[in-house]
This record gives C-alpha cells, structure tokens and sequence, in this order.
C-alpha cells in the first residue's frame, strides 16, 4: 500500500500553473465576453465554452495528430521547442489551459456581467480609465466569481483523465498524473494503493472546495472587504 | 390516426422479429489481436450466425474487468497467467483454457525513420534521433512486460528508461509511434503487419529468447450464460481456416 507522491506532487503544480495563467488568460477574455456588444460574440462565447461539451479524447486526438510531427503546425512546435507536444509537461499544461478555460472563464463572465452599471458609469465620469475602473470597481466587486473560477479550474485539472491518458504517455515525474496512477493501480488490481490514493484525492479535494465555498461565504474574514 | 396505428404496429412486428434470440457472444480479448480477432469474427458470423462483440484491452485491465463482474463470455488474453489466475479464482473454467497462438514482439520504426533496424537491432534505440520509445504499460500488458526484459536482455533498458512512454495498451503504444510522437515503439508482430500498417513503418523481430514467451490463452468464463456457444467458438479457433489466419497476422500457432 503506497501513494505515488510524486505523481500527487506534479499533479498538483499542474493545477496551480494552470489555474493561475487561466487567472491572468481568463479575466481579458472574460471582461470581452461580459461587455462586448459585437454581434458575433455568441460565436466567441461558445468557442469558449467548447471544452465542457467536447469529449477530452477529440483533445487528445488533435494534440497527438494534428499538433503531432506529421502536420505543419506541429512541426513548427518542434522547431520552436526541440519535442512534441505529447509526453512533455508543458504539452499537458497547454492540454490543461484548453480544457479548463470555460471553468474559469464562465465564472468570471457572470460576475463581471453581475456588476452594477452605475457603478461603472460613476467610475467613468468621475475621469478613471477603463483599466482602472476594472482593478477599482469591477474586479474587486467580483472577488466571489473570481475564487469560483480560480477554484473550478483548479479543480478540473487535479481530476483530469482523458487527455492526459491519451498524450501523457504515463512519464513518473513528467506526466503520470495523480489520476492516471490510480487508474494504473486498479488495472493492476493493487486496491489496497488505489484505495489510500482515493481517500487522499477524496479528502483533499473536499478540503479545496470546503474552503473555497467557505472564503466565497465569508465565513472567516479574509482581509479587509470595504463596501 | 389509423395509418399511425398500422406504423406502430409495423414498428412493434419488427422490433419483436429482432428480438428473437439472436445469439451473440461478448468476448474481451488482447489488443494484439484487434486486427485479427475482426477478422476471425466475420468469418464466424457468416458461417454459424453467431455475433461477436468484440472489446479490446490490456490483458490485466480485462481481467480486473472480469473479476469485477464485467459481462464476458469469453477472455482472449495475451498471456495465460491473466486466464489462470481468473481459473484459479473462479471467474473462469479451467477446463476450456486453450493456448491459442504465440505472439511475437516486434520493434517499429515509421517508414521514414533513418535508423536502420536490419543491422542495428536493439542498438538502435540508442541513437540520438529516438528521443521517445513507445511501450505497452508493463503493469498490466504482458507485450510491456516482453518490451522491458528484451531491454534488459540486451543490456540497454537503464539507458533508454528515461525514453520510454507508456501506452495503455499494445494498441496504443503502436499509435504513438504510427503518429509519430515516438520515434520507435515495440508493438506485436500483429500490429505491424496488419492491413492498416502496411506502408507505415518498418520492423524488426526481437530474438525469441530475449523475453518471456508470449503464449496466449483463451478461456470461458464462469458466469457467461452462452457457455455452449462460447466453447463452440474455441474449437472454431483451432479449426485450419483461424489457423492459418491466425500465422498470417504473425502468431505462431503449436500444433496440437
């Protein structure tokens, strides 16, 4: 009975790289998304949105064929990066950033859409910039829509399967993810290690949520929220 | 409203036609028999009407399938520890376990690979182009088990580790280097020659003694419901027409 903490471990600082350039990606796009009056932009919001109806292995697919060394984009990668894009981790936080984009910016979209325009339009009359507008008015306003997003992209990289099994090529310490060890354990039939890796993730992910939905609750005071 | 009932009832006569017992037997067999195992099916079908559903897997993945309860009527396996491991606790009947075929492990390169396997061997991987080498998952395939002691056998394996990816499955380790993203994989001798591999890639059979054996058995399994069908299908495989389909696809078949 063991837990592969290396694969916990790069599991782990998956997530937090991808969740935190899905924070800085995320919030333009989103500011797009909330205030864009183009008339396409329905186009753009379900581009977006794509990833949570897409099967991971048409991901997976694409990243191992159409980004692979047999295609010109792909190649282009290679001459960029010296490897492909599959059994690299950079190759699954690129996969993670795709697949996780609309749990972050989803979120971010509703509450920045949440925001009361009056407090916008006060902010701009009142000479600030748009930029300064949303780090003052905007952003601050949409602290809970900003944990959800950050916490929900977070989350679904941890627990991400399909595309990792499709293009990681199970590497320890590169791409054999968390998931993918326990998937490898129950296959072996080693229950004894797929149960302590279960109860870890089990246990961990309910801690994750249980303080984001805490902070988003004010439960505990975080810092000092002004209105 | 009448022509609805008469279609209804057209719908209801056809669904009941299709519900008479058509047999069908769902098999869970090796991913080094995809190709050939699709093939021995239609055979099967259009002779005795009998259809087989076929699921492909990794070997140990199949079996823990099996002893979880998956609804197979037979195991096709890639080694005959998986099958009589599943005798030996129940899930099977020892007495309808057949070694089918020998498989052969091969090494694939794609077609416009430099290296140059005739000469080179195992020596090969070695060479600074082959930067990933694709293997089938040696936890649960026996063809990953196979790749890792021929490895060790020539006294390369602790210097390509760092190289090796891992498939799921012998099937997928084929596909990581068909698409390029490994530079050379070891797959079945089944994979390299099947119809949608010719042209592909080049191969070059890894020395018997180098691994284990591949024997391959097939078993009934205890709970399938078609046990009568099922056996029929086993002496169906030892007949000379899946024989010889079998040494086509590059399995070695012992004379019984």
């Amino acid at each position: 009975m063991a837990i592969d903490w290396q694969a916990f471990w790069l599991t782990l600082q998956l997530a937090v790289l991808v969740s935190a350039v899905l924070l800085v990606l995320g919030l333009p796009i989103a500011y797009w998304i909330a205030y864009s009056r183009w008339r396409w932009k329905f186009l753009v919001e379900a581009i977006v949105a794509l990833p949570i109806v897409l099967p991971p292995t048409v991901l997976g697919f694409y990243v191992l064929v159409a980004l692979g060394p047999r295609s010109p984009l792909g190649r282009w990668w290679i001459s960029l990066t010296g490897h492909t894009l599959a059994f690299t981790f950079g190759g699954l936080v690129i996969g993670s950033i795709l697949y996780s984009l609309p749990f972050a910016v989803q979120p971010f979209a509703a509450s920045f859409a949440g925001v009361d325009r009056k407090l916008i339009a006060a902010s701009a009359t009142l000479g600030a910039s748009p930029l300064r507008t949303f780090f003052r008015v905007i952003a601050p306003l949409s602290i809970p829509g900003l944990i959800t997003g950050t916490a929900l992209s977070f989350a679904h990289t941890m627990g991400e399967f399909g595309v990792v099994l499709m293009v990681g090529g199970n590497i320890p310490g590169i791409t054999r993810t968390i998931s993918i060890d326990m998937f490898d354990r129950v296959q072996a039939s080693d229950y004894a290690s797929a149960n302590a890796t279960a109860l870890l993730l089990l246990v961990f992910s309910f801690a994750v949520l249980a303080v984001v939905y805490g902070v988003n609750r004010k439960a505990w005071v975080i810092g000092p929220i002004k209105y | 409203m009448l022509l609805l009932a008469c279609m209804l009832a057209c719908a209801f006569a056809g669904w009941a036609q299709d519900a008479k017992p058509a047999p069908e037997l769902i098999v869970a067999a090796a991913a080094d028999l995809s190709a050939a195992l699709k093939e021995i099916s239609d055979g099967y079908e259009k002779k005795t009407g009998v259809k087989l559903k076929l699921s492909f897997g990794a070997s140990g993945a199949l079996t823990q399938q099996i002893q979880n309860g998956a609804p197979f009527d037979l195991f096709f396996s890639a080694d005959m520890d998986y099958p009589r491991h599943l005798v030996a606790s129940g899930a099977a009947d020892g007495a309808t376990l057949y070694q089918y075929a020998v498989g052969k492990l091969v090494l694939w390169v794609p077609a416009d690979s430099p290296l140059d396997l005739e000469h080179q061997g195992m020596r090969a991987l070695l060479d600074p182009s082959v930067k990933k080498i694709a293997i089938a998952n040696p936890q649960h395939a026996p063809y990953g088990r196979a790749a890792v002691a021929t490895m060790k056998h020539a006294g390369v394996y602790e210097q390509v580790s760092d190289r090796l990816v891992l498939g799921e499955n012998v099937s997928q380790a084929a596909q990581f280097v068909e698409s390029g993203n490994a530079q050379a994989g070891f797959v079945a001798l089944a994979h390299a020659v099947a119809p949608g591999m010719q042209g592909k890639g080049k191969y070059w059979e890894v020395p018997a003694g180098s691994y284990p054996q591949l024997a391959q058995g097939v078993v009934v399994l205890s709970h399938s419901q078609h046990k009568k069908e099922a056996a029929e299908l086993i002496q169906y495989i030892k007949s000379k027409e899946v024989v010889d389909l079998l040494k086509n696809y590059g399995f070695r078949v012992a004379p019984n």
